[in-house]
């Protein structure tokens, strides 16, 4: 689905006018960039790659520089494709802002990075619930049994263990989007969103709009505007 | 970067004519409550223990006492569900936090905070200002000082 590149800035909450505090999460969304348009008879589907953040040319690898140099776009940082059923409203070039895509109410899909935990016990990476702390306990935070005896033998594939935990791509879907600050490129998404602040994140129209569970959650803040300087009750 | 967020929190701060008060005065929050349709005004009086959080997320926090059990309400600085708040008592405290507060019963508490009058008040932040306002004077003569003295080390 359609979608621009933004970057996280923070978190904070705003006041609803029926005075209910919405924590959110703002978003800088750049003035983005059309740089290809995929289409059916060419590349066998239907896509616009997009970009944002200008780079120095030093920067930018050779290859990409070709790239960004036939389609007519200054070289950018950050590359992303989204799948369009109407490519040929697009042209290569083409300004993406933040107003053309998103407006408030919408729902959203955030793509990012989450932030890197390193190397992570189980009762933090998979929630496990460890073991007491007192009462004649030699271990506390420890994994446990992993498997059973000589039937089967080994340890099951997949079995939640330490390890790796985060900087992997989390999507969160279907985020609703409080109010934009069209002329600042600002967005405010209610809840919190994966990574740290100036983390890159992909904003994509929500694929799962058209659940009703979605439509009742845009339905619930509809007419509720956030409260802005100066028209206090 | 935190610029950007902080002009956010500008943005949706709402503009609030609350009378000046702090940790330990005594104050009436009339609070708008929404019981099915109908909505109704709630004062809810008490002394300040807390102030925390700044800009938008600033929160206070009003304890009072009521049949001899303690009731702390926290309310959120910008709400707009508060209508308006009254300073009923100015106290006079040591302590930013008044924690202690809830180890005390009844009299007892009342008795740790002095009150003061408004007058006695506005006498004392006065003597304050003007205390400031030497302290700034004497210092910026000082430097005033201190670099004359540089120049003239400069030219010998």
């Amino acid at each position: 689905m359609l979608g621009v590149i933004g970057r996280k800035l923070g978190m904070t909450q705003v006041f609803l006018e029926d005075g209910t505090a919405v924590p959110v999460t703002v978003i800088e969304v750049p003035t983005n960039y059309v740089v290809q348009v995929k289409t059916e008879e060419t590349d066998g589907y239907n896509a616009i790659q997009v970009g944002a953040f200008p780079a120095k040319e030093k920067n930018v690898s050779k290859p990409l520089l070709k790239h960004f140099e036939k389609h007519g776009v200054k070289p950018l940082k950050v590359l992303k494709e989204f799948r369009v059923d109407n490519p040929g409203d697009f042209k290569e070039g083409q300004e993406l802002n933040l107003a053309d895509v998103f407006e408030p109410g919408d729902v959203v899909d955030v793509v990012g990075k989450s932030k890197g935990r390193g190397f992570t016990g189980t009762m933090k990476r998979w929630d496990f619930g460890g073991f007491p702390k007192s009462h004649g306990h030699r271990y506390h935070r420890a994994v446990g049994a992993i498997g059973n005896r000589t039937d089967p033998g080994r340890v099951w594939k997949g079995k939640k263990m330490a390890g790796h935990y985060g900087n992997e791509t989390v999507r969160i879907q279907a985020v609703l989007v409080v109010d934009t600050i069209p002329e600042k490129g600002l967005l405010l998404l209610k809840g919190s969103v994966p990574g740290a602040p100036k983390g890159v994140l992909y904003l994509e129209k929500s694929r799962i709009s058209y659940r009703k569970k979605i439509k009742l959650k845009q339905d619930r803040f509809k007419n509720l505007a956030p409260v802005l300087k100066g028209d206090a009750s | 970067m935190s610029s950007l967020i902080d002009e956010v929190k500008a943005r949706y701060t709402p503009k609030k004519d609350y009378p000046d008060f702090k940790v330990g005065d005594t104050v009436k929050v009339h609070y708008r409550i929404k019981e099915g349709d109908k909505e109704r005004i709630q004062a809810f009086e008490g002394v300040v223990i807390r102030i925390r959080g700044g800009a938008l997320d600033k929160t206070f926090t009003v304890r009072k006492e009521s049949y001899g059990v303690g009731i702390e309400r926290i309310f959120p600085y910008y709400s707009p569900n508060i209508e308006k708040i009254e300073v009923v008592k100015i106290g006079k405290v040591r302590r930013a936090k008044l924690y202690y507060l809830r180890e005390l019963k009844g009299k007892e508490a009342q008795r740790k905070i002095k009150e003061i009058k408004k007058w006695e008040y506005e006498a004392m932040q006065r003597k304050k200002e003007e205390a400031r306002r030497e302290r700034e004077e004497k210092a910026k003569a000082e430097q005033e000082q201190t670099a004359q003295e540089e120049t003239h080390q400069d030219t010998e």
